[in-house]
């Protein structure tokens, strides 16, 4: 059965980066997609593929992971302006990531206007 | 991490008693952009040899290569490189993906073992490098979260990027929409193999590390 769980920024706020990174790992690792309410910062999202990487097994092959800016499509000068006072005022609160395991999400296909989440077939690869 | 304070110190020393600056020349991207690709065509201008190995199987590149020395010039004006081509990154890696490449298991398990640890070294790279040459396939979506990932990251450290679309000698090429998906930074479109566009890469680049 697939799961979606719904990450509140409230659950992550507290957390060191490591901690961070050991929930969100922790969530895919149990197969389950996780939708984070905002974003971790820059580098905890390379040290989240650093960490993925040293974790590969046999069992977990790795992330698929994407990052939704409501704000990154702001062209305008005062549509930037509006967008930076909202990141002050938010912080990493703003848009949404999405992590979920590479054994169930086949990729995750964006382009400024969509994105596209595409499973992988139930019966190609598991239980291999 | 080298804090910027350390950094100004080592550059004021090094500007003091005059020794010669060489710019740590870090290519990153994702895998099969053709990072190697463009190390070699660098260093094959400049040196006359290449340094990295190339194949169509992906993750060819497992560990940081680097090529010192390597002095570019650019009208009247010289600059000495050390070309860093680190392995793609990645968010995932599966043996099986490897043995559509005729490998065999062990050497697809080998092969995966070996990527990963890539990956981690390039990531660790990112705190030695001066500046970065982005390099991203111009015939694929550059939306993909790694690009964003290592740009955002190269940011964060105030490191100068130059985004390369590689292979536009190929008709699927779209080196429009690199430059729609990061309206912010330098992009040069060129092909690595063929060498087109090559001069004004090279131009670019001083414009990037001046």
């Amino acid at each position: 059965m697939l799961t979606l769980q719904f990450v509140p920024y409230s659950e992550i706020n507290h957390l060191t980066s490591v901690g961070r990174i050991r929930k969100l790992l922790n969530l895919a690792k149990e197969n389950k997609i996780v939708l984070l309410e905002g974003r971790l910062q820059k580098e905890e999202e390379a040290e989240l593929i650093k960490t993925t990487m040293e974790e590969i097994n046999r069992d977990f092959k790795g992330i698929e992971l994407a990052v939704i800016n409501t704000s990154s499509g702001d062209s305008d000068p005062f549509s930037r302006l509006k967008s930076s006072f909202v990141s002050a005022l938010l912080g990493n609160k703003q848009g949404f990531t999405i992590i979920g395991p590479a054994r169930v999400i086949k990729s995750i296909k964006r382009d400024p206007n969509r994105l596209q989440i595409l499973m992988k077939d139930a019966n190609s690869k598991r239980g291999r | 991490m080298k804090t910027t304070f350390t950094k100004f110190i080592t550059n004021f020393f090094k500007s003091l008693f005059g020794t010669k600056k060489q710019i740590k020349l870090g290519i990153y991207g994702p895998v099969n952009a053709g990072k190697s690709t463009l190390a070699n065509k660098i260093c094959k201008d400049w040196v006359g040899e290449e340094m990295s190995v190339v194949s169509k199987i992906p993750h060819e590149t497992r560990e940081i290569q680097m090529k010192e020395k390597v002095k570019i010039k650019v009208d009247s004006k010289e600059i000495d490189f050390n070309i860093i081509d680190t392995p793609g990154i990645a968010t995932k890696i599966d043996y099986e993906d490897f043995l559509k490449y005729k490998l065999t298991e062990k050497e697809a398990k080998q092969r995966a073992k070996e990527a990963t640890k890539g990956v981690i070294e390039a990531i660790k790279w990112l705190e030695n490098v001066d500046c970065v040459l982005v390099v991203l396939d111009a015939t694929e979506n550059p939306y993909d979260q790694v690009n964003i990932t290592i740009i955002g990251n190269l940011v964060a450290r105030n490191i100068p990027v130059l985004i390369v679309g590689n292979k536009i000698d190929l008709k699927k090429a779209k080196i429009k929409r690199i430059q729609d998906a990061f309206p912010q930074y330098p992009v040069i479109g060129i092909s690595a193999e063929t060498g087109k566009n090559i001069k004004e890469f090279y131009e670019q680049l001083f414009e990037v590390v001046k």
